[in-house]
């Protein structure tokens, strides 16, 4: 399926919007991880849990489940709410 | 818990057995090494330390705690980054910088188990804070403390972390550490982590909520290290948990002695002793003794140097009076001397942190600092006239002397 990758996060896949497959959302960012190392800690924590601020949309919806299921049709968006100084 | 063995509580330090003193250097090319809120920078120094070359920013944008050189290879950078909104990670560099790989394991707590009878919530890495390289026998090793207060360690040059000892998921430790709200403004770091250069299964520690530790047997058991520290008015010292150590370092020359900048106070401590003895009232009154960083001589046991600044009422956390200035012991903190001579008169409320302030190795020894208004000073004379070798930098967090082979 296709996943927005936010600004920050180009430095890892060098492109705005990728590929990757998983039965949930957790499995994507696995896969997200295994294609671009390191991905996943930045964006969710050693306890599973989404960082602050980094926000996940499937097909325009946020979610808030890292269990959520997605299909191979599904699109994915990260998303980095900025805040701060 | 396992704290304290009783082989650890009886080691005896026996005759004072001092570290051969470093032998005084050729001059080498000094790399200061800035870590700061929005990036790192490089200042490459010539051989007279008078002009500097800039190399930076590097990782423009994130929050760089510590930027650290190996000194037993010469060549690898760690550098403990994350941004305002990403995770924490490490960056390893073996050319200066000008390629760097980021860790392919950073700290990261245990995963919490699952489950109602839980008695410890796991825990998030907001920051990895320290970076310190293990004793010379252990060539690719490295500790790490973070905040929330973790102790790591990476025997791969820094690539991969584990979590390392009994810190930080003993019921004990914990309880001391407290929460996220017993700490600095920014969250309680572990910090200044010490192996001592004769034997690398003894270390010390330090946490910003919850005191000095020192272990005999690479971390297996710590114990409390904290007689004679002061904690603040109408606190019970006996309280781990209470005291609030800003910096600690052991001289390289007589790793018996330690000096301490506290929350209150200045200390010493010499070995076998386990008292510290405050040093910090030997400071003028209008002064004080409070302030973030300490700097010891790389030769001289007796020599150190601190950087106070205010804590009355509200802590403002400035320089005094808005009038900066380091100051000299000479004599192991019987008497101090005011060092200010090039800085800022009046008006200059920039304060310098626990990380921000180092000395090279070389003769007379040069010493550096960075402000919380991003200033960077040195002095090429042990502090008796300082210079300005840059400004508008970023909010300074940690600045590292190192020598160029």
């Amino acid at each position: 399926m296709k996943v927005l990758i936010p600004g920050p996060l180009l430095s890892y896949t060098n492109e705005r919007e990728v590929e990757a497959t998983g039965a949930t959302l957790s499995e994507l960012l696995d896969d997200l991880d295994r294609q671009y190392p390191g991905l996943r800690f930045r964006v969710i924590d050693e306890q599973d849990t989404m960082r602050a601020h980094m926000r996940f949309f499937v097909n325009g919806e946020q979610v808030f489940d890292m269990t959520r299921s997605l299909r191979p049709t599904d699109a994915v968006q990260i998303v980095q709410a900025l805040s701060g100084g | 818990m396992a704290r304290t063995t009783k082989k650890s509580t009886t080691r005896q330090h026996g005759p004072t057995v001092r570290a051969k003193p470093a032998p005084r250097r050729q001059s080498r090319r000094v790399l200061v090494l800035v870590a700061t809120r929005k990036g790192a920078w490089l200042f490459h120094g010539d051989t007279k330390r008078s002009t500097w070359r800039v190399d930076g920013p590097h990782f423009l944008g994130h929050i760089v705690n510590h930027l650290v050189l190996d000194p037993r290879d010469g060549r690898t950078l760690l550098a403990a980054a994350k941004t305002g909104h990403l995770g924490p990670t490490v960056f390893r560099s073996t050319d200066f910088g000008r390629t760097w790989k980021e860790a392919a394991r950073p700290p990261a707590f245990a995963k919490a188990p699952d489950g109602p009878d839980t008695k410890l919530p796991g825990r998030v890495v907001n920051h990895t804070f320290w970076l310190t390289p293990c004793h010379a026998n252990e060539p690719k090793a490295w500790y790490a403390g973070t905040s929330p207060q973790g102790l790591f360690r990476s025997d791969d040059g820094g690539d991969t972390w584990e979590p390392f000892s009994i810190v930080n998921d003993d019921p004990q430790f914990r309880a001391w550490m407290g929460s996220e709200q017993d700490g600095t403004p920014d969250g309680p770091k572990l910090h200044s982590i010490i192996v001592d250069p004769r034997d690398s299964a003894h270390l010390y520690l330090a946490m910003s909520g919850g005191g000095v530790h020192e272990s005999f047997d690479r971390g297996r058991s710590f114990a409390p290290l904290v007689k004679g520290m002061e904690v603040v008015e109408g606190f019970d010292a006996a309280n781990i948990a209470f005291h609030d150590p800003h910096c600690v370092q052991l001289c390289p020359s007589n790793p018996d002695r330690l000096y301490q900048q506290n929350h209150c106070g200045i200390y010493r401590l010499d070995r076998p002793s386990k008292e510290w003895t405050r040093i910090g009232k030997h400071m003028p009154k209008r002064v004080g003794d409070i302030g973030f960083p300490m700097v010891v001589h790389p030769r001289d046991a007796d020599t150190a140097w601190v950087f106070p600044m205010d804590g009355t009422t509200v802590w403002p956390r400035t320089s005094p009076e808005g009038r900066p200035s380091a100051y000299v012991t000479r004599n192991g903190g019987k008497s101090w001397q005011r060092l200010d001579s090039g800085l800022p008169r009046s008006q200059a409320w920039w304060t310098v942190k626990r990380q921000a302030m180092t000395a090279d190795a070389q003769d007379p020894v040069g010493l550096y600092f960075g402000t919380t208004s991003g200033e960077l000073w040195m002095s090429r004379d042990e502090g008796h006239r300082w210079a300005c070798i840059a400004r508008y930098l970023p909010e300074i967090y940690a600045v590292e002397a190192a020598e160029m082979r």
